[in-house]
């Protein structure tokens, strides 16, 4: 799972246009994540699936992010401990890499994430996660379906909904509309406090973290400029003519 | 027709009624702002430049809420960042004797933010912080531009939430102000019984704390209780720049329902019955059958037009059996019908759903029409005649007023759809709702159960209060704010 600037803050960027202000930014779950846990708590709730383990990649405040996943329902949490500068550089291929080594310790038959980060928006890791463990994948599910060792996804694609049947194991990304997630209640909190996260790093996994992508700078948008009034047409026209849109 | 008024204040003042078409009156949008430069550059200097507007559009915007009342603009709005500067714009308009109206959301029902007197808006958007969270301790802390959706956002990973809930995504400051109230009132309570400390500007400038800087004791017995003055004091005593709010363990689970009755008395019976059972019932909402209809055709449902409750109970799953078994058991003993519930979101979701589109199913009964809602609240046991005296009123008088209520409260609004270029319909309405307060107000009630008193019940107020407990407001008012500049022409 993700761990996210809230989602109504507003976002700053850093002086030095490497990224944004994350300092002092309360953070929580992508909301993509949130979908993805709480299908696969129903999944248990089912007994479809037997557990449901969440993981998290990042800094110690990812714990929180866990925990939470944890109140929902999920059994224990893992997490892979990146930190400093490999955090700032850590994008889907490291992810991918992580997940897909601890799917194969775990031995575990499904991988749910969410479809994309609302940070950086890259709609990867899911898609890498299964090249690398060459499984299936139903991306952009709106609705899943386990059906023996098949399953059932309704994919939200331009356009409409296209229905796929792909075999376990395999990786589902979430998408909006799959599911509404619960809150986690306090009863709930308090029992998450006992459940266990194992901590682990990415070399006890085997995965490197070098990046392959720099990041050259980050720039708001454009600030809006105050409109202009004009008097009549011609002035309208000839305004247009020298900003140079006509 | 035009007409010219002069202010006692200090630059020329222009304010033109237009008559446009249909005998509606407009204010110009060429209104002149009445303050002078000089007034204006001390308040830029507090707020800085972009702290200060006096753009026609944006004092309109600033004159005006949800309610029927017509815009009256400020002269100026300013958008303070601190409490310092709250103060330091109090003191530059107590200077210049203007008048000052706070600002929130303007999601006000009773126009509570108009200008009547022309001064100085107070938008506190830009004071948007939630402070101090107390999880183990069960309160939080917020600035005006927390909007109630904002705060429970916020808190969703802590499994606590604020659930006074008036329906408009307000600041809670500004629900503090108006003393808002809910669906899920019979439960959790209103602003009243959720406030535990405020941070008020006065009219001069002085900044205090109602219970004690930081305190936050979830009871105490220290002094007056100046909190619960403020509550409800709709922006006439002082600024709210900061709230201290309970918070609530969110529900482990919850389940809703809709049941239908063949009459106002069975419906209303049932709800008693549930509340003397000791049942924590979370919403119980009356809807009645004009209202129903309504609701069936916008949203295309099918439930049977008749007097409905929909109800919402939560608590752990093992709570939710028994409680959803004993009201089951009461509707069905009081001639209650197709009880239906549900458990997932999505469904409680549809079953509501007639519930939360009332307003605007009321408004797709007559196209073209704007809707005004009432807000009596009255004793329990006289819901049953209040209605069905109010639907024989409607009915004598050709009004559309569908009813939906909190009836567990004992409140409940008529969404009056009018037309409002009809001045004989317009009459009609008024001298209704007139009827309906002072009906109310002989059934040991009130004239206003959730939306405040604002512009337009200040004489059923003093009918409800008498002259005595009015007087003591009076009183009141005129030692924390003498010359009268917080929001003047409303309350008293």
């Amino acid at each position: 799972m993700n761990c996210n600037p809230i989602f109504f803050f507003q976002i700053r960027v850093k002086p030095d246009r490497t990224g944004v202000v994350t300092d002092g930014v309360k953070h929580s779950m992508n909301p993509f994540c949130e979908i993805a846990v709480e299908e696969a708590v129903r999944l248990k709730e089912r007994k479809l699936v037997k557990e449901v383990i969440a993981v998290s990649c990042g800094p110690q405040q990812v714990q929180e992010t866990i925990r939470t996943a944890l109140a929902m329902g999920a059994d224990r949490g893992i997490h892979v401990d990146v930190s400093g500068k490999d955090y700032e550089n850590l994008g889907p291929l490291q992810v991918s890499k992580i997940l897909a080594a601890l799917a194969k310790k775990e031995d575990a038959s499904l991988v749910v994430l969410g479809k994309q980060a609302i940070d950086d928006d890259n709609n990867q890791t899911g898609q890498m996660t299964a090249a690398m463990l060459d499984w299936a994948q139903g991306t952009f599910a709106s609705e899943v379906v386990i059906e023996g060792d098949k399953i059932k996804v309704v994919r939200e694609i331009d356009g409409g909904l296209e229905t796929i049947q792909i075999k376990m194991p395999a990786v589902v990304t979430a998408d909006l509309r799959l599911n509404t997630p619960r809150y986690a209640t306090l009863p709930n909190i308090m029992k998450a406090k006992k459940k266990k996260i194992d901590y682990m790093k990415p070399s006890d996994l085997g995965v490197d973290l070098i990046s392959r992508i720099e990041v050259v700078s980050v720039d708001e948008p454009p600030q809006r400029e105050a409109g202009v009034k004009v008097e009549s047409v011609e002035d309208l026209v000839s305004k247009l003519r020298d900003s140079g849109r006509i | 027709m035009t007409s010219i008024w002069l202010s006692s204040a200090s630059a020329t003042v222009r304010r033109v009624v237009l008559p446009l078409r249909n005998g509606r009156k407009s204010y110009s949008a060429k209104v002149e702002s009445r303050l002078s430069e000089r007034v204006v550059e001390s308040l830029r200097a507090v707020t800085g430049k972009d702290g200060v507007s006096v753009g026609s559009a944006v004092r309109e915007q600033h004159g005006r809420d949800e309610s029927v009342h017509s815009c009256r603009p400020p002269d100026v709005v300013v958008w303070p960042r601190s409490v310092e500067e709250v103060s330091a714009l109090a003191k530059v308009c107590h200077r210049h004797r203007l008048p000052i109206i706070p600002f929130g959301t303007g999601t006000g029902l009773e126009g509570g933010v108009g200008a009547v007197k022309g001064g100085v808006s107070f938008d506190l958007r830009k004071m948007e912080s939630i402070l101090d969270l107390h999880q183990e301790d069960f309160d939080v802390t917020v600035e005006p531009g927390v909007t109630r959706t904002a705060l429970n956002s916020y808190l969703r990973d802590s499994g606590l939430w604020f659930p006074v809930d008036p329906g408009a995504d307000a600041s809670l400051c500004g629900m503090a102000a108006t003393s808002a109230s809910g669906t899920n009132a019979v439960r959790y309570g209103t602003m009243r019984e959720n406030v535990l400390n405020l941070e008020v500007v006065l009219a001069d400038g002085t900044v205090f704390h109602t219970a004690g800087k930081g305190r936050r004791p979830r009871k105490t017995s220290a002094g007056y209780n100046l909190t619960n003055l403020f509550v409800g004091s709709e922006g006439t005593l002082g600024i709210l720049t900061k709230t201290t709010l309970r918070l609530y363990g969110i529900p482990e689970a919850m389940v809703s329902a809709v049941c239908s009755f063949p009459s106002v008395q069975t419906a209303v019976d049932s709800t008693v019955q549930i509340l003397q059972c000791g049942i924590p019932i979370a919403r119980i909402e009356f809807l009645d059958d004009v209202m129903i209809d309504a609701c069936n055709r916008y949203s295309n449902l099918s439930y049977p037009v008749s007097p409905t409750l929909f109800l919402e109970f939560h608590g752990s799953e093992k709570s939710l059996e028994e409680q959803v078994s004993m009201a089951e058991e009461i509707t069905k003993a009081n001639s209650g019908s197709d009880f239906n519930w549900a458990r997932d979101p999505e469904t409680r979701g549809r079953l509501w759903k007639a519930r939360h589109d009332a307003w605007y199913a009321a408004l797709a009964l007559r196209p073209g029409c704007k809707a005004y809602s009432t807000d009596v609240c009255v004793p329990l046991s006289r819901l049953p005649r209040i209605i069905v005296e109010t639907k024989e009123d409607l009915t004598t008088n050709n009004l559309t007023g569908p009813i939906a209520g909190h009836v567990g409260d004992g409140n409940f609004h008529c969404l009056m759809v009018l037309d409002p270029d009809d001045p004989a319909e317009v009459q009609r309405v008024h001298e209704f709702t007139d009827r309906l307060a002072r009906r109310a107000l002989a059934l040991d009630g009130t004239c206003t159960g959730e939306h405040g008193v604002g512009l337009g019940k200040r004489g059923l107020l003093r009918e409800e209060l008498g002259p005595q407990a009015m007087g003591v407001m009076e009183r009141l008012k005129a030692s924390l704010d003498p010359i009268n500049l917080m929001n003047p022409g409303k309350v008293l």
